[in-house]
């Protein structure tokens, strides 16, 4: 019987302070804490502030080569009514074709909008998250991401629930869009520089801009989606509280103007205080501020965005009344509530912030054609209405409808008195 | 006056009520949790929470598995803090086996799931932003809970199942360069605390969404068996880490945060302050590590205890995780029963629920924080 033999030693292995994973771990990884501690010392973020630089100058510098539209407007009318006259075609048809060229020019601001509104919501929204956003669709900071996303929803496929009723969920896009479109015929994109000027304009905008929420709940209620029935009812309440207000509050701003018609409105901000300070609206004391700050939330709450986004409230009821709803349908909704925004912007631009004049009466400033100082105050607006979207939480239905009715309501009514005081004492 | 009143008052008013199915497909169930409401209006009449769409029998699975397997079972019941998941199987484990960790295993441990406690809690954060509607607050806290993964991953290669603390000690030592990453972390993450505040916990429209909404007093709380932050936050002053120490937590100075009326908020604010907490305790494991092994000798390759009992509690990030061994003297327990902190917490749900608005809903659940794989388990 032999001894069993003695297990062979085995060699003892290293201690492994560092593994192989550990290790390239440690070496690899990029913390924020890199990243953040100097942004300036990154050449994106300097290439990023020179191009920004050489982009706003670009625009400002071609603007001022162009000059105002109004007038490239009035002459390609004079063409047309002299093309006319030499073929003798009768004027009505000139008038007929000048319409179409300006409905389809809005049509167009409309679209355009879409892509680009949704493209810089996006990238603001990604640099307020700490993040960047597309950047890699067109090559240039995903400038063509929205381009993209609207192929893919042309291609998705449309699809109505079998619970939906067919007409009503087919129509309900058609009736959100629409008043939208034609909300915008008397809205000023520069001084003179609107599809139509109507004397009652203020009326106009607001009588069309309220129709869109019929369709708001007929999508809600064709849906057959108990989520969607919630969030149309929803806005249906919202959205009619929110006119109230809104329309209350751009009071001071009539009575000041003492006119409906919204170039009047924007002429009487021309002018300067001591020859510095401009007269917007927003500048008069208390009363401009008060009405600046309550269209300004009554046009959020409008418009369906935080905090005032109840109706699609993505937390509680999913999508909201867009839930049943794909494919162009749904980017139907989509594009009206970005009209909506641009709609607002302008109208915030318009009402309080001097429509197209310059913000200071020296020459670099005042050389700027009124369409640019439009679209950079529509744009500033509406880069609040995102900066407000993307850092507030969301509110309740009663504490809503308490802001309104308890909050909004009875200070624009005391702001109108206030400005009724302003017209009997100061601005005789 | 309630909706039952005024619908009682003018009976030709009366409206249908409306079953809606809260989940299981939803974004703000956290899981797939379904609760079916009974609604009417925006108010609730009933609601019935349905659970068992994540059973995966994890404690009937552990009864075929040796002791060092069933590790790994741990790790899937919270997912979103596993470390505490683990410590717990293994210190009952370790009470069944007279097995004792090493001093360092033991200081280990406790950094581990104090920083596991603030991944999940930054996890809560970010989620209850969303609930309220508030998106941001998310990527923020994503963000620095990514780092905390980071740190897991360099220590032990993974970053949700860890599989990290083990039956006498600690899978692996840190490294004096993880060290010093997760000092720069510190450094780096108690700034942004104060950041969060700013943000959310004072921000007027959060508050108005959740102090005042859900509460729940000390005495319900405590009847219905609630633990954790939950509790805390109805100011029950109950923490397993001060009441039943393990693993060496009676040598850190931290406090016990609770809240004043047991409101969605107070829940909230426990969890941030909490991480605060954390962070302390972190620092003192920094301070104080002690030298040695990290895994204490005479661990059996295939443990086999002696019959008998027994059972660990410890806080984990979501309330007091309990398990119980029972060993009959073979190679597998004999029974696992865990005390799964969420699956208790969300029984108050059915009763809370009742007349509450939708909105108010998300509220509350959010404030529970339950992870639906600790609750189905």
């Amino acid at each position: 019987m032999t001894a069993p033999k003695p297990a062979p030693a085995k060699a003892p292995l290293p201690e492994p302070v560092l593994n192989r994973k550990n290790g390239i771990l440690m070496a690899d990884r990029r913390w924020p804490t890199d990243q953040w501690a100097h942004p300036w010392s990154l050449p994106g973020y300097r290439n990023g502030a020179l191009m920004l630089a050489g982009i706003i100058l670009g625009i400002l510098g071609g603007g001022a080569l162009i000059g105002e539209l109004s007038k490239w407007g009035d002459k390609l009318y004079a063409l047309m009514a002299a093309f006319a006259t030499a073929k003798g075609i009768s004027t009505v048809a000139v008038d007929a074709v000048w319409v179409a060229i300006k409905v389809l020019i809005v049509l167009h601001v409309i679209l355009v909008n879409g892509l680009w509104s949704i493209w810089w919501e996006r990238k603001i929204s990604a640099h307020i998250q700490s993040r960047v956003g597309p950047t890699y669709a067109g090559g240039f900071h995903g400038w063509a991401q929205t381009i993209c996303d609207g192929i893919k929803l042309f291609l998705k496929e449309d699809i109505t629930p079998a619970a939906a009723d067919h007409w009503v969920h087919a129509l309900a896009p058609a009736i959100v869009i629409a008043p939208c479109i034609a909300a915008f015929a008397p809205v000023l994109f520069g001084t003179d520089l609107a599809a139509a000027r109507l004397d009652v304009g203020t009326l106009y905008v607001f009588a069309f801009a309220g129709i869109s929420v019929i369709g708001v709940v007929m999508a809600g209620w064709a849906s057959g989606n108990k989520y969607s029935l919630l969030g149309g009812l929803r806005a249906a309440a919202q959205i009619v509280s929110y006119e109230l207000p809104r329309g209350f509050s751009v009071v001071p701003v009539i009575m000041f103007a003492g006119s409906l018609d919204l170039s009047v409105i924007a002429d009487a901000q021309s002018g300067y205080w001591w020859g510095v300070a401009p007269r917007w609206f927003v500048f008069y004391p208390v009363v401009g501020q008060v009405a600046f700050l309550i269209f300004l939330i009554a046009s959020i709450a409008e418009t369906n965005r935080t905090p005032f986004d109840i109706p699609e409230a993505e937390s509680e009821l999913v999508g909201g009344f867009h839930t049943e709803y794909s494919g162009m349908k749904w980017s139907v909704f989509f594009l009206a509530e970005y009209a909506y925004v641009l709609l607002a912007s302008f109208l915030l631009a318009t009402f309080f912030l001097g429509g197209g004049g310059s913000p200071l009466p020296w020459a670099p400033f005042t050389l700027v054609p009124s369409w640019i100082w439009m679209l950079s105050k529509a744009m500033f607006m509406m880069f609040v209405f995102l900066w407000v979207r993307w850092t507030l939480p969301r509110l309740r239905v009663d504490q809503l409808m308490d802001f309104n009715w308890k909050f909004l309501l009875p200070w624009s009514f005391a702001n109108i008195a206030v400005a009724g005081l302003y017209l009997a004492f100061w601005l005789k | 006056m309630t909706s039952e009143a005024a619908t009682a008052a003018i009976p030709a008013l009366r409206s249908d009520q409306l079953f809606v199915n809260l989940g299981p497909q939803h974004p703000s169930t956290h899981g797939v949790l379904r609760v079916g409401l009974t609604i009417e209006g925006e108010v609730i009449v009933k609601a019935v929470p349905d659970i068992g769409y994540l059973h995966r029998g994890t404690e009937k699975l552990a009864e075929a598995r040796g002791y060092h397997h069933c590790v790994v079972l741990t790790d899937r019941w919270d997912y979103v803090a596993s470390m505490p998941n683990n410590l717990v199987f293994c210190l009952a484990a370790e009470k069944l086996l007279g097995v004792k960790a090493t001093p360092r295993a033991d200081a280990l441990r406790v950094m581990m799931c104090e920083l596991n406690r603030i991944a999940s809690h930054l996890l809560f954060v970010g989620t209850y932003g969303i609930d309220i509607g508030a998106f941001t607050p998310f990527l923020y806290a994503f963000r620095e809970r990514e780092m905390i993964l980071d740190l897991f991953e360099m220590v032990c290669g993974a970053r949700l199942t860890y599989n990290y603390i083990r039956l006498g000690g600690v899978m692996v030592d840190v490294t004096p360069e993880w060290t010093a990453k997760l000092k720069e972390f510190l450094e780096y993450f108690k700034p942004k605390i104060d950041e969060y505040d700013q943000l959310l916990s004072y921000n007027p429209i959060f508050m108005a969404r959740t102090q005042g909404v859900g509460l729940i007093t000390a005495a319900e709380a405590v009847s219905w068996s609630l633990s954790g932050p939950n509790l805390r936050g109805s100011g029950v002053v109950y923490d397993a880490r001060k009441a039943d120490p393990y693993c060496g937590y009676e040598n850190y100075d931290f406090d016990v945060v609770v809240g004043k009326e047991g409101s969605c908020w107070d829940r909230y604010f426990c969890r941030v302050t909490e991480m605060r907490q954390s962070v302390r305790i972190v620092e003192q494991v920094l301070a104080k590590l002690p030298e040695g092994p990290v895994m204490a000798a005479g661990v059996a390759k295939i443990p086999k205890p002696a019959p008998g009992e027994a059972y660990a509690h410890v806080e984990a990030a979501r309330g007091d995780l309990g398990v119980h061994l029972v060993s009959d003297g073979g190679v597998s327990p004999f029974r696992m029963h865990v005390r799964a902190p969420s699956f208790l917490n969300l029984a108050i749900l059915q009763e809370k629920l009742v007349g509450m608005k939708i909105s108010d809903v998300i509220a509350l659940l959010g404030s529970t924080d339950i992870v639906l794989g600790e609750v189905d388990r």
